[in-house]
C-alpha cells in the first residue's frame, strides 16, 4: 500500500475544516477527516490511515479509534471497489427488501458481509437510511439506489462491471 | 386542497438556487425579521404561533429557545438536527434536497433570534450528496449579504456550517449530536446541565430539527396568530409526513393538522390507499419507535371517535389504544405483513443503534432482539411472550436517553394488540415459516375494495 499522505488539495481541504471551529476545537474535525481519509485511501481505515489522522489533528490515536469503531460508515476492514449497503429495516422489510437481498446473494454468489473474489463486490445490511417511501433501497458510495427491483439490481452490476473495465 | 407552508413553492422550476427562491418570496421573512422586528419580537413571534419540535418530541420551539443562557462574553449556538434517522421518516431530507434555502433562511432568524453567530447543520453521514446542495445554497446566501458580517448592515453576524455524521441513529438525540459534533463517539450526555445551559463546546446552544427551523421562515412572514389557523388545538400549523410501506402513494406530504388518519391513507390528495387492493392492517404512525396501532384503532380512537392527524388526537388514549405523531414517518401496513418479524427488524434496528452506555438498553435490546427471532424462525416458546413484556419494561424509563423508551415501546405494542399473532407464532412454529397470521380481528372497519375483475 502506499504511503498514508493526504493530496495537497485534501491538505487544504483538512484546514478549511479546521476554519469552523472555534480555536483548540479541531477535534470536531474528526469524523469530516476521516471521510476524507477513506474516500482517499481505498474505501477502508487501516491502523495506519487512523494514526496518519491522529497526528494530523494532534489527537491520541486512541480518540481516533473509538470514534471510527463506533459509527457505521467508516469500515474497519477492506471492502470490495462497490460496497452495496441495503438496507433490511422495517419500511423496507415490507416492501420486499429481504428479497433484493437474497437476490443480489445468489446473483453475486455472496454471503451478507463478504466480498467478491474479484475484489469488485461487497454486500452489506444496513439499518434505516431514511429512504424509506422510496423502498426497497440501498447505498452505492454517494448515492442513493431506490426502488430496487431484481431487474434494477442486474443494471446497477452491469453498470458497476462496465466502469471497473473501463479504468 | 390543504394549504402549505413549507413546500407551497417546492415544485417552482429552480427553486433549489437562491434567484429562483428570491423572485418567489425567499428572504422576506428574513428581512422583515432583522430590520423590523429584533431577536425578542421574533421570539415572542414563534412562541405566539404554538410550534412544536418537529423532530419527533413536539417540544415547544419557542419555549426550548427561552431557556437559553446568556452569560456575558460567551458565544450561543444554533445546531440544526439533520440526523433524520428515525425509521420510516424522511422528510427533512426532501426539505433539504429541493428547497435548501428555506432552511438557510430559518437558520438566519433563529441564529438572529437566539444571538448564535455560529450555526451547524449536524446531517446523517449517509445523505452524502446533500451537503453539497446545502454548500451550495450556502454560498449563494453569503454572496447576496445574507450571511457573513453585518448582515442587512444590523451589525448581526452569522456563519452557517455542514458537519456530516457516519452512522448512528443515536446522534439524532441531542446531546449525542453534540459530542458527534465535538469529534467524540455519540454517547447522550446526562441531563441537567441542558445544552441551553451548557451544550456544544460547553457553551449554550439549541438544537431544532429541519422541519421546525423552516417553519419559522412562514411564522415570521404570515405571523404567529395566522399559523394558528392552520391546525386545531395545541397541533399548530403544518406537518410533514412521510409515507410510506404497503400504500399507493409513498412520500412526504404537507397536512394542515386538521385532516384526519382516514382522509390521509385513502385520499387520492395523500397516500391512495393501500397497495395492491389490499386491506389496512396496521400502522406506525409517527417513526418506528412510536406504538404501533391495528387498524380498527388507527381510523377511530377506543371512544369511537374519528381519530385525526394531530399530536392530541393520535396520543388519545395513552399507550393503551393510542400512539404518537412522533416525527410523521407513517409507516402502514397490509394485510400480508407479519407483525412479529416487523417487530423483529425494530428491535435488530435498536439493538445495532443502541449506544452502549446504559446496560438495560445495551443488554435489553439484544436480549429481546434474540428472543424475537426465536418466535420469527419457530423456536418460540409461550413464555417468551411474557419474557419480552419484562424485558421491555425494564427498559423503559431507566436509561440516560431516551433510546431505551424508543426500543421498548414498539416491542410493548406489538404484543399490546397482536399478542395473539405471537402466540399463534409460537403455537404454529412450521406454519409460520410458510405463511403469515393476516387479519384477524384488526381488519379495518371500511369496506374492502372489490379487485378489479
Amino acid at each position: 500500500m502506499a504511503e498514508v499522505q493526504f493530496s495537497e488539495e485534501k491538505l487544504n481541504k483538512v484546514k478549511e475544516i479546521i476554519a469552523r471551529y472555534p480555536a483548540g476545537k479541531q477535534k470536531s474535525a474528526l469524523i469530516p477527516v476521516l471521510h476524507l481519509a477513506q474516500e482517499a485511501f481505498g474505501g477502508w481505515l487501516s491502523a495506519e490511515t487512523m494514526d496518519y489522522v491522529a497526528a494530523l489533528l494532534q489527537l491520541e490515536p486512541i480518540e481516533v479509534y473509538e470514534v471510527a469503531t463506533f459509527y457505521s460508515m467508516f469500515n474497519l476492514k477492506p471492502v470490495g471497489t462497490y460496497l452495496f449497503e441495503v438496507c433490511q429495516t422495517g419500511p423496507c422489510m415490507v416492501s420486499g427488501a429481504d428479497q433484493i437481498i437474497d437476490y443480489i446473494k445468489n446473483k453475486l454468489g455472496i454471503g451478507v458481509g463478504e466480498t467478491t473474489a474479484d475484489g469488485l463486490f461487497t454486500l452489506k445490511t444496513v439499518e434505516c437510511l431514511g429512504a424509506c417511501g422510496y423502498a426497497p433501497m440501498m447505498q452505492l458510495g454517494k448515492h442513493y439506489r431506490e426502488h430496487l427491483t431484481p431487474a434494477k439490481v442486474d443494471e446497477i452490476i452491469a453498470e458497476c462491471r462496465s466502469k471497473a473495465n473501463a479504468n | 386542497m390543504g394549504r402549505k407552508l413549507l413546500l407551497d413553492k417546492a415544485h417552482i422550476e429552480g427553486i433549489r438556487y437562491y434567484d429562483t427562491y428570491r423572485s418567489n418570496g425567499g428572504y422576506a421573512a428574513a428581512e422583515k425579521a432583522l430590520k423590523t422586528m429584533g431577536p425578542d419580537a421574533v421570539l415572542e413571534e414563534v412562541k405566539k404561533s404554538g410550534l412544536r419540535g418537529r423532530g419527533g418530541a413536539g417540544f415547544p420551539t419557542g419555549l426550548k429557545w427561552s431557556f437559553i443562557a446568556k452569560p456575558e462574553g460567551v458565544p450561543r449556538y444554533l445546531v440544526c438536527n439533520a440526523d433524520e434517522s428515525e425509521p420510516g421518516t424522511f422528510k427533512d431530507r426532501y426539505l433539504m434536497e429541493f428547497i435548501p434555502h428555506l432552511l438557510i433562511e430559518g437558520l438566519i432568524i433563529s441564529s438572529f433570534a437566539l444571538g448564535a453567530n455560529s450555526a451547524y447543520i449536524y446531517i446523517r453521514g449517509e445523505y452524502a450528496w446533500i451537503p453539497d446542495i446545502l454548500e451550495q445554497a450556502i454560498a449563494e446566501a453569503k454572496n447576496k449579504g445574507w450571511l457573513g458580517k453585518n448582515i442587512l448592515g444590523t451589525g448581526f453576524d452569522l456563519e452557517i456550517y455542514v458537519q456530516r455524521g457516519a452512522g448512528a441513529y443515536i446522534c439524532g438525540e441531542e446531546t449525542a449530536l453534540i459530542e458527534s459534533l465535538e469529534g467524540k463517539r455519540g454517547n447522550p450526555r446526562i441531563k441537567p446541565p441542558f445544552p441551553a445551559v451548557k451544550g456544544l463546546w460547553q457553551c449554550p446552544t439549541v438544537v431544532n430539527n429541519v422541519e421546525t427551523l423552516a417553519a419559522v421562515v412562514p411564522i415570521i412572514n404570515i405571523g404567529g396568530d395566522e399559523y394558528i389557523k392552520y391546525g386545531t388545538g395545541k397541533s399548530t400549523g403544518t406537518k410533514l409526513i412521510s409515507a410510506c410501506g404497503n400504500i399507493n402513494k409513498p412520500g412526504v406530504y404537507e397536512i394542515e393538522m386538521n385532516i384526519s388518519v382516514e382522509e390521509f391513507i385513502y385520499s387520492d390528495e395523500y397516500c391512495g390507499g393501500i397497495k395492491n387492493n389490499k386491506r389496512l392492517k396496521a400502522c406506525i404512525p409517527g417513526g418506528s419507535s412510536v406504538p404501533v396501532l391495528p387498524a380498527n384503532l388507527l381510523l377511530k380512537t377506543a371512544k369511537g371517535e374519528t381519530r385525526m392527524m394531530t399530536y392530541e388526537s393520535l396520543a388519545d388514549g395513552g399507550f393503551a389504544t393510542g400512539s404518537m405523531l412522533g416525527s410523521g414517518g407513517f409507516i402502514v401496513m397490509d394485510e400480508d405483513q407479519c407483525i412479529v418479524r416487523n417487530t423483529l427488524t425494530f428491535a435488530r434496528f435498536y439493538h445495532h443503534e443502541s449506544c452502549g452506555q446504559c446496560s438495560p438498553c445495551r443488554e435489553g435490546t439484544g436480549w429481546m432482539e434474540k428472543v424475537l427471532k426465536n418466535i420469527e424462525y419457530g423456536k418460540g416458546k409461550m413464555s417468551d411472550i411474557d419474557l419480552l413484556w419484562d424485558i421491555q419494561r425494564k427498559i423503559e424509563g431507566n436509561t440516560i436517553c431516551p433510546l431505551g423508551d424508543a426500543a421498548a415501546w414498539p416491542v410493548a405494542a406489538a404484543i399490546r394488540h397482536f399478542r395473539d399473532e405471537f402466540e399463534w407464532h409460537v403455537a404454529h412454529p412450521q406454519e409460520a415459516l410458510t405463511r403469515n397470521f393476516g387479519l384477524a380481528h384488526y381488519a379495518d372497519p371500511l369496506p374492502a375494495p372489490v379487485a378489479a375483475v
